[in-house]
């Protein structure tokens, strides 16, 4: 009885270790990119949430709306207003897993190439998304960079005739978060 | 034997709790609250004649041109005043995204005019719930039209009239907005002895917004009684705000010419009736220009 009490511990143990290899971040930069020959917009939001579980490679993202900056105060206005509506839908979300998530090792500096997919949400509206990304391990820290791009009309946000010439139908997003291990 | 089978439980259930939390990653973060200031509360800075309580952003230049024509009721023949116009064009700029300072010139009364606006209470929820906005607005214009009289003794003072005006509003939802405007307009001379330098009034403003680009604007101003002359009437003005990119047009009917203060609150002469002789068409279009970026990278 005694060993199964030790052999439960140890199992209790190993757990609380996985847990241990959890990272995270408050403070990732996402940014946005609309360009056309008329107007190139972009967004930056730099307070972001990120946690990312190396024990079963599931990532997670969320961000304000109304932390993005403009140049433009009249964008960041219309940014809110007319296109995130972010009193309707304040947060945008990523919830997805990094499918080859067994190549990073968090012991040893370098850079892996991995490929998330999962589920982002925008404007109250959830689709499929997937990418490559590159992870950078330094010192324990995890470095998160990947590239890719949407289609505005995908999230149902309204881009008026009038302004069509302005605002890219396909946006790019740029991430770049630095993950500290959560402890 | 009872002790036993206890501990497999026991850890069945530490390890389910210890999965469910793998189900939300994010909530090991916690919430961490934010001030989230309130914003948009009308289209742009005025209402139609009144201030609103939004101020010009920092670093943009907001430049407006406005124009209130003869009555409607001259009908067809002066293609319901657009015949005649009075014009008012300035510039605002916002020096921080609270204090937004402005000059104009009117071609009624050849007016200049210039006006400080400070919000100091910005509307917010999350971490600092504040239920209003609030701006203090100062603004001065100066006559320059020949004397009337150049005869007598004129002083330079008598050109001059001072406005202040607190500015209360609230966002109540996306779509609907009002403020309240107890104003003090202090005019250095008056025509008669019996009109008050100082005239104390209440103004109130509205939108009402229809679609994401398109609100109607309302606007009153309660003049305290016996303050001005016979046939000084309250300014009423209702109207349409299109906001399209960077323009805001802004197209209304208002029983005042004047696009200033001291004008439009104290000497509204136009009437609202069924003849239109007092009601005038009239627009304001806002263009803005971003001088300085704001630095995001």
């Amino acid at each position: 009885m005694y060993k199964l009490v030790i052999g439960a511990f140890m199992l209790l143990l190993s757990i609380q270790s996985v847990s241990a290899q959890k990272h995270f971040t408050k403070t990732g930069h996402i940014s946005f990119y609309s360009d056309t020959p008329l107007e190139k917009i972009e967004g930056h939001n730099k307070s972001s949430n990120c946690v990312l579980d190396l024990a079963t490679g599931k990532l997670e993202f969320a961000t304000l709306v109304k932390g993005f900056q403009f140049e433009k105060a009249l964008m960041q206005e219309h940014f809110n207003e007319n296109y995130m509506e972010s009193d309707k839908f304040p947060k945008a979300t990523f919830k997805g897993q990094i499918d080859n998530y067994t190549k990073i090792d968090v012991t040893k500096n370098g850079k892996t190439n991995v490929k998330v997919s999962g589920d982002l949400t925008i404007h109250g509206v959830t689709k499929k998304v997937s990418t490559d990304a590159i992870i950078t391990v330094s010192n324990g820290k995890i470095d998160a960079d990947a590239t890719f791009s949407i289609l505005v009309a995908d999230y149902g946000i309204d881009i008026p005739a009038l302004v069509k010439d302005q605002i890219a139908k396909s946006v790019k997003i740029k991430i770049d978060a630095t993950l500290e291990p959560l402890k | 034997m009872r002790k036993f089978s206890l501990i497999p439980i026991l850890f069945f259930i530490l390890v389910s709790v210890s999965y469910a939390q793998e189900d939300d990653l994010l909530s090991l973060l916690g919430e961490e609250e934010t001030i989230d200031y309130t914003n948009a509360s009308f289209k742009t800075n005025r209402v139609i004649n009144l201030h609103s309580l939004e101020s010009t952003a920092a670093g943009v230049l907001d430049f407006k041109i406005n124009h209130r024509f003869a009555p409607l009721g001259n009908g067809f023949y002066d293609l319901f005043g657009l015949d005649g116009a009075n014009v008012r064009f300035g510039f605002d700029y916002g020096l921080s995204n609270v204090i937004t300072v402005g000059v104009g010139r009117s071609s009624f009364e050849k007016t200049y005019d210039g006006y400080v606006k400070y919000k100091f209470l910005r509307q917010s929820t999350g971490k600092r719930n504040m239920p209003l906005s609030a701006a203090l607005l100062v603004t001065s214009a100066i006559n320059t039209l020949k004397w009337e009289n150049p005869d007598r003794e004129n002083f330079f003072s008598s050109r001059l009239a001072y406005t202040t005006q607190l500015i209360l509003g609230r966002k109540f939802n996306e779509s609907f907005s009002l403020q309240l405007s107890p104003t003090m307009v202090h005019r250095n001379l008056v025509k008669t002895n019996i009109e008050e330098n100082d005239v104390y009034a209440l103004g109130v403003g509205t939108r009402v917004k229809l679609s994401k680009r398109v609100a109607i604007n309302g606007e009153y101003i309660y003049l305290l009684p016996d303050q001005v002359a016979a046939g000084i009437e309250n300014c009423l003005s209702v109207g349409l705000d299109i906001e399209t990119g960077g323009h805001v047009f802004q197209l209304h009917f208002s029983n005042s010419r004047s696009m200033i203060e001291k004008g439009f609150v104290a000497e509204t002469t136009g009437k609202w009736d069924t003849s239109f002789d007092g009601v005038h068409f009239g627009f304001n279009i806002s263009r803005v220009f971003t001088i300085k970026r704001k630095k995001i990278d």
